[in-house]
């Protein structure tokens, strides 16, 4: 119950990135993700602008990289697989120390690593600097339908609850003898995610009748930081900008 | 004086047809202090849904400060009379879910139509009265079930309500979480109706008692005379804890009894 209690992939700070309200932020990342994915992957220089651009972010807001590498590794899955590409892909092929490899696969290969390696480092930005809190209020200020950011609010919040959930009913399994390592425990979660969905029905009735009880009529209403000034969002945007500026010049020169 | 709460001859079903409510006649006038006694499924909860109409009588009527909940009121009266009266739920955990404390406690404000600095003072002011305003700005799921349910309070203190109805607000509480509780609810002169089983805690907050068993009023008097008498209480499957007393004398007002453990 201790005060530093924040989302685990919130860095807290106090740098301009931190105080940036939190629709600029999106705005800023989603532009520069669409930015690296539509940027021909045969432009090596480019990939190595939008580092560069990300790593001077780190140094401004104060993320150390040591505090992103950890955190990349839910990306493991993805380079599993981009690494059997260039064995799978057929066409031309080099060979590598004796591997034999296909150009196309390895093409491949590196455009997805390289750009989802930095959507993930730009979401992993995004959330470090953007308190989960914030977010609701910068969605909407960003239009997005009330009913998406209402769920985006109650999930932020009842997600917590069910793992704590979840993890009770482990707890109180394992004390009755049951083994985790056995597949017999497969049977008894199923069983649990039942029981459990049943209870998060009913509770979801629960908050509603409260939310109605206190006037609910549709829609959270959005109060908190002001909204993002034009200075503000000029200069939250810099980023998105020079991204957009690098991907046209690889279009370019291509 | 216009009762706070007027119910005449309440009855409600359920949709599949199970009677929830016989014939209801309850009034509860400005200020008082009432305890809806009874065990488990008499209806104690479904009574309370029918005072900001999240439900609505089948038969009979429900009053609230004269405004009259009828099966077709406005939707404005619906809104009013749910500003009118506050109800604190029993888990915290349902009524708490915005992201901060500060937001969930402007939420009810909000949808009342308050805004801008009157807004800040409902939520500083709410905040205030149930000792919270130093955790304002945390997430409510990393509080104490203590400061959970005193939070909850708060969201209902904000929307400023004339009645306030809590649903067992002593359960999972530990003794001081108890006291503290009580010493906020003591301090608030709006009208209140607590819900609960717990008859010690009903003893000390309210004056005025009622038994309601299998959706039928059975009893409505003094609380301390009603808690007094074992065969009433035996024969509506309540008792007082092993070991609890009741007072010798009865304070006049639920201000004066001691909120302090007894010395010795």
């Amino acid at each position: 119950m201790g005060a530093g209690h924040a989302h685990p992939l919130y860095l807290d700070g106090t740098s301009p990135l931190h105080r940036l309200p939190a629709e600029v932020e999106i705005v800023c990342a989603v532009v520069f993700v669409f930015a690296v994915v539509a940027t021909p992957r045969e432009a090596f220089w480019a990939f190595a602008g939008y580092l560069a651009i990300l790593i001077v972010i780190w140094r401004i807001a104060g993320i150390p990289i040591r505090w992103i590498g950890p955190r990349m590794l839910i990306e493991l899955p993805f380079v599993t697989l981009a690494l059997l590409l260039p064995f799978a892909e057929g066409g031309a092929r080099v060979t590598v120390l004796g591997l034999s490899l296909s150009v196309a696969g390895l093409y491949a290969a590196w455009g997805i690593l390289v750009k989802g390696t930095l959507g993930v480092l730009v979401s992993l930005t995004l959330a470090a600097t953007t308190p989960a809190r914030d977010l609701p209020l910068g969605l909407a200020r960003l239009r997005v339908p009330a009913m998406l950011t209402t769920i985006v609010v109650l999930m932020l919040r009842y997600l917590d609850l069910l793992t704590a959930e979840v993890e009770r009913m482990r707890t109180a399994r394992l004390s009755r003898g049951d083994d985790p390592r056995t597949f017999r425990q497969i049977g008894a979660t199923a069983r649990g995610v039942g029981g459990l969905f049943v209870r998060s029905y009913e509770r979801g009735e629960r908050v509603h009748l409260a939310m109605l009880s206190r006037g609910f009529t549709g829609s959270v209403p959005t109060v908190g930081a002001p909204p993002a000034t034009a200075a503000l969002w000029r200069a939250g945007l810099v980023p998105a900008v020079c991204t957009v500026g690098i991907c046209v010049t690889a279009w370019v020169l291509r | 004086m216009t009762a706070a709460v007027h119910l005449e001859g309440v009855s409600f079903a359920y949709p599949d047809g199970r009677a929830a409510l016989h014939r209801i006649d309850l009034t509860v006038q400005p200020g008082e202090r009432v305890a809806v006694l009874g065990p488990n499924g008499a209806g104690k909860t479904t009574l309370m849904l029918h005072l900001n109409g999240i439900l609505t009588a089948t038969e009979g009527s429900v009053t609230v400060g004269g405004l009259e909940l009828s099966r077709g009121a406005s939707r404005d009266t619906v809104r009013e009379v749910r500003r009118r009266v506050g109800i604190v739920f029993q888990d915290p955990d349902d009524q708490l879910f915005m992201p901060t404390v500060a937001q969930d406690v402007a939420f009810g404000p909000v949808n009342f139509g308050i805004t801008g600095t009157a807004l800040d003072e409902r939520v500083h002011d709410a905040l205030a009265a149930v000792d919270m305003t130093a955790h304002s700005d945390r997430n409510p799921a990393h509080l104490s079930v203590g400061q959970r349910r005193r939070v909850a309070l708060a969201t209902v203190l904000a929307c400023a309500p004339d009645v306030l109805v809590l649903d067992e607000p002593s359960s999972n509480l530990d003794p001081v979480a108890r006291r503290e509780l009580a010493d906020v609810l003591l301090g608030i002169d709006t009208t209140h109706l607590l819900v609960t089983h717990d008859l010690p805690y009903a003893a000390q907050l309210c004056t005025r008692a009622v038994i309601l068993d299998e959706g039928h009023l059975v009893a409505d008097g003094p609380i301390l005379e009603l808690l007094g008498d074992p065969a009433l209480l035996a024969e509506y499957r309540l008792e007082l804890p092993w070991g609890f007393r009741l007072p010798a004398t009865d304070p006049h007002s639920p201000g004066e009894r001691s909120v302090t453990p007894p010395i010795g």
